[in-house]
């Protein structure tokens, strides 16, 4: 059974009730700004009390984020802001635990405390900024740069194939990911709600533009006169029709993704698949995660399961090992076994 | 007990050597756990290889055990008495540790020619010199193991698993005593296999009767006088056991939750062991994914309102470095225990050093000062644990609690303590809704800023790794805002010397030389100054387990003697640091770096050198 142990707010808060006194210092069109703006828009919706959010960093642009946010907040070191979830997390699971990242933070430097944390599946929910770059440094190649592309450090082109996101939390068994866009905030507002109520670790991937040191880099799919084309919305239970006029579908051909059309060849909403996000085996959610090219990018929540979470294991076994327990106090410990008189 | 003249004696080392797996941890714990029982004081000290199971019958496979038993014991103790030897190669590498005259007994059976060999003899290793130098017992001990199987009904492998306890019969059998406590704990062990207790006993009662009928050690018997200690209730605990509970008394004390995020690392892997078997105690225990997820995760409890710790060793602590100045920047209390091994890297993992003292003082980036404190016995490292949290929780700063691995593994007796009577801890925990408030608002006597834990009404704020203005606590990159905090920050750890003990000095106060140590190594200093005085030699000891602050006193100590000489297990890191500090009083130095204890033989040796120049 569920254990929520996070307390909720007696009164109603709002956007204004979590916006800090601190001035936002990204640069002007920078997607952070919109993505603060739907954590913003998320909280009151959550009904938790502003004292049991916790805001958890690591180092990067978007590692700023905890100061924007009037909640408790703590603002790591590069990498780590996982492992130091994981500690504020399980020594006070009354607190709502919410981890920003970069793509360098989470999956270069802290990449082995991203797949930790999600195989665990503790209680917290993650966003990844993704704007395949390192901005804070000024413009670097990050793991999930572009295969061949020129940035200051790779000056004739990277020759590093880039991770995705997606395909390291499932490999980590996750049992919550979602692909998010800066510039369609309600979407992420949505996709971060979803979230927030999942019970385990969550993972929303926001692609997020840096304005200055990598411009454009997800416009091929998020500009708005390609969008509709180059992206489909996976919504659980509905058929995977996307494109500008509705048209086009995803539907199994032997062991593979195919793009169809509806109306040609006779192809009807019957024959395209319907996203289950709940779907155990993470194989579709893998290939729907992984389209790319002539297909479009997933965005939406692709994966959603329940499992055993680790902060309530944590918990009961605690309970379990305490009520069974002949040591009451340290003292029957410190006399326990073989003891003597001198 | 025949016709038998029992010796008296204040003390008597034993020490139990054979191959990997042959059960000499076991034996000596049990002799150990006796002897205790019986009235004795004890020390022991485990000396195995790094490798699990190394080839059979090598010299790399050798494991050993030392037990010091006697009156009033200060350390595991230097050469032994009595040597097991339960193969050729654990009599060719122990025969060095034992005393001229010491009785040896082997397991004669195991010195087959291609055993001899393996060890590395090129002819037989009981020469006419070793034979006349020591008692040497040529024990047929697999044989009289298989025999007592075989009666039973038990195939040779399973009876080749009790040998140990042949050893142990004889060893009891020369040191007076029965064989009463091993039987119990037999029975309690393997309450559900009477067969296997029913085995156990009689090679045990063999190995006793064995020796009974043996004339050849019946001059060797030896009785060693009682304990002369402090009334009380008393039992026998390694340091990693003892530093757990140390941490367990003060989060029980302190009113709070124990959080431990810690990695596998030898020889600290005992102190996260003990605290996972803790939870009905409110110990929580989180095996990180490395050594720095081990660190940040009890920073983050730390943060969250837990008395925090991670434990490891020196590696381990490398690896923690740039968290450790969080931790600092961020002023948590968290505890660092670093069990000491021989370094560089991979180094000695299971042999024991105290050369990690530069690395806890200066090992991090920035001006980062920490709280250093050292145990000094195995014993001791419980009430040092304790005060390293009451240090860290009262004076919000991280705090590197020093043990190593004679410490770690060793065991000594421990008067057991009530929580009640240790002293008070008092974290400066912030009140809800207080609207004075402020991250980094300070104690003007202590520094010391106040704790707002998250879920608390009123006090929500951000803290992290960058600079943050005085007071308020916002981000902050003014020039001289960035020098305040840095003298707040160190000048927060000065003060602590206000909170804390002068430093006292043992043996002769008119002294000629002043002996100094710290951490691990006091068992064999103390026993060595002693000794010296009671030569006739003036000799003073002071023993150091504050390291940063120093005790405010240390001056007034060193300007009161002529000659100083600093001993450690590394190449001078102390006693730099006191150069540093103190550039104007001249100081010897005696180091050893081989991954091994000092011995008292030694340091006398050196004492006598340095009185002599």
């Amino acid at each position: 059974m569920e254990r929520h142990f996070v307390l909720e707010s007696d009164v109603e808060l709002t956007k204004a009730d979590f916006t800090s006194d601190q001035m936002v210092k990204w640069c002007p069109g920078c997607g952070d700004h919109a993505i603060l703006s739907s954590l913003l828009n998320v909280f009151p919706k959550t009904h938790h009390k502003k004292e049991n959010i916790c805001m958890v960093s690591g180092i990067g642009c978007s590692s700023r984020i905890p100061y924007y946010v009037d909640t408790y907040g703590f603002h790591g070191i590069h990498g780590r802001a996982c492992a130091i979830a994981s500690g504020v997390k399980l020594a006070n699971p009354s607190l709502s635990v919410w981890i920003n990242m970069g793509d360098g933070d989470s999956m270069a430097i802290g990449g082995n405390h991203l797949i930790h944390i999600v195989r665990r599946n503790l209680d917290v929910n993650i966003t990844i900024f993704n704007n395949q770059i390192y901005g804070l440094t000024k413009g670097q190649y990050s793991p999930t740069t572009k295969f061949g592309q020129i940035t200051k450090t790779s000056p004739y082109g990277t020759i590093d194939y880039p991770f995705n996101p997606a395909e390291l939390i499932m490999g980590a068994q996750g049992t919550f990911y979602a692909r998010a866009l800066d510039v369609n905030p309600k979407l992420t507002t949505d996709i971060m709600l979803q979230a927030a109520e999942h019970y385990g670790t969550s993972v929303v991937e926001v692609l997020q533009n840096c304005v200055i040191f990598n411009d454009k880099t997800h416009a091929a799919i998020t500009d708005r006169e390609v969008r509709d084309d180059k992206t489909i919305l996976l919504e659980h239970g509905k058929p995977m029709i996307f494109g500008k006029n509705r048209d086009k579908g995803i539907r199994f051909n032997g062991t593979s993704l195919e793009v169809v059309t509806l109306g040609e060849n006779g192809i009807t909403e019957k024959d395209l698949l319907v996203h289950d996000e709940t779907t155990e085996d993470t194989g579709i959610h893998m290939m729907l995660a992984q389209m790319k090219g002539d297909f479009p990018v997933a965005i939406g929540v692709i994966r959603s399961v329940k499992k055993g979470v680790y902060t309530q294991m944590f918990e009961e076994q605690m309970e379990e090992v305490k009520a069974a327990s002949k040591y009451k106090c340290v003292d029957d410990l410190l006399n326990s076994g073989d003891t003597w008189e001198i | 007990m025949s016709n038998s003249q029992v010796i008296k004696k204040d003390d008597l080392v034993v020490r139990f050597a054979g191959d990997s797996g042959d059960g000499m941890q076991l034996s000596g714990t049990l002799f150990s756990d006796a002897s205790a029982l019986t009235g004795n004081d004890i020390a022991t000290f485990p000396d195995y290889p790094a490798e699990i199971r190394a080839p059979h019958n090598t010299i790399a496979g050798v494991s050993g055990f030392q037990v010091h038993v006697g009156s009033h014991i200060y350390s595991s103790g230097d050469k032994c008495d009595i040597l097991v030897a339960m193969n050729p190669a654990s009599f060719k590498s122990n025969l060095k540790w034992a005393k001229k005259g010491a009785t040896i007994i082997v397991d004669i059976d195991t010195f087959t020619d291609e055993a001899i060999e393996k060890a590395g003899y090129t002819s037989d290793p009981f020469t006419e010199e070793l034979m006349v130098a020591y008692t040497i017992v040529k024990a047929p001990i697999s044989s009289f193991t298989k025999k007592i199987g075989q009666e039973r009904g038990v195939d040779n492998k399973t009876a080749d698993k009790c040998r140990n306890m042949f050893a142990l019969g004889i060893i009891f059998y020369l040191t007076n005593k029965t064989l009463d406590h091993t039987f119990a704990y037999l029975e309690r062990k393997f309450a559900k296999k009477p067969a296997v207790i029913e085995l156990n006993k009689a090679v045990l009662t063999e190995g006793y009767e064995y020796a009974d009928k043996l004339e050849l050690i019946h001059s060797k018997i030896v009785e060693v006088a009682q304990a002369d200690m402090p009334k009380g209730r008393y039992r026998n605990i390694t340091g990693n056991v003892a530093t757990a509970w140390g941490l367990l008394a003060a989060a029980e004390r302190a009113g709070l939750k124990l959080f431990l995020g810690s990695y596998p690392i030898t020889p600290a892997t005992d102190v996260m062991i003990e605290l996972a078997k803790h939870k009905a105690l409110g110990a929580k225990v989180f095996q990180a994914e490395d050594e720095i997820a081990g660190i940040c995760s009890a920073i983050g409890a730390s943060y969250a309102g837990a008395m925090a710790c991670t434990s490891t060793s020196g590696p381990g602590l490398s690896l923690k470095s740039e968290a450790l100045g969080l931790a600092v920047m961020t002023e948590l209390p968290l505890v660092v225990v670093d069990v000491q091994r021989g370094g560089p890297s991979t180094g000695l993992p299971t042999k024991t050093e105290q050369s990690d003292l530069n690395q806890a003082l200066f090992g991090r980036n920035g001006e980062a000062p920490c709280i250093v404190v050292a145990a000094s016995s195995s014993a001791n490292c419980f009430y040092w644990a304790y005060n390293a949290a009451k240090l860290a929780l009262e004076h919000m700063t991280p705090v590197i609690l020093l043990t190593d691995g004679y410490l770690g593994n060793g065991t000594q007796l421990f008067r057991i303590p009530k929580v009640a009577d240790l002293p008070a801890i008092n974290p400066p925990i912030a009140k809800a809704n207080d609207p004075d408030y402020m991250p980094y608002r300070r104690n003007p006597e202590t520094l010391v800023r106040q704790w707002a834990i998250p879920g608390t009404e009123g006090l929500r704020h951000r803290i992290g790794g960058l600079e943050k203005e005085d007071g308020k606590g916002s981000v902050s990159t003014d020039p001289e805002n960035h020098r305040k905090m840095v003298y707040n920050r160190q000048e927060k750890v000065n003060r602590v010397a206000n909170y804390i003990p002068e430093q006292e000095v043992m043996g002769n106060p008119d002294a000629d030389l002043l002996v100094i140590g710290w951490g691990g190594t006091a068992g064999a200093l103390t026993l060595a100054v002693e000794e010296m005085n009671n030569e006739g030699k003036k000799v003073a000891y002071t023993h150091f387990n504050y390291i940063m602050p120093l005790p405010k006193n240390t001056e007034d100590i060193l300007k009161k003697y002529k000659k100083i000489v600093v001993c450690e297990l590394n190449c001078g890191q102390f006693v730099n640091y006191l150069r540093m500090n103190f550039p104007q009083y001249p100081m010897h130095q005696y180091n050893k770096v081989m991954g091994l204890p000092f011995e008292v033989s030694e340091l006398k040796e050196m004492f006598n050198k340095i009185l002599g120049e």
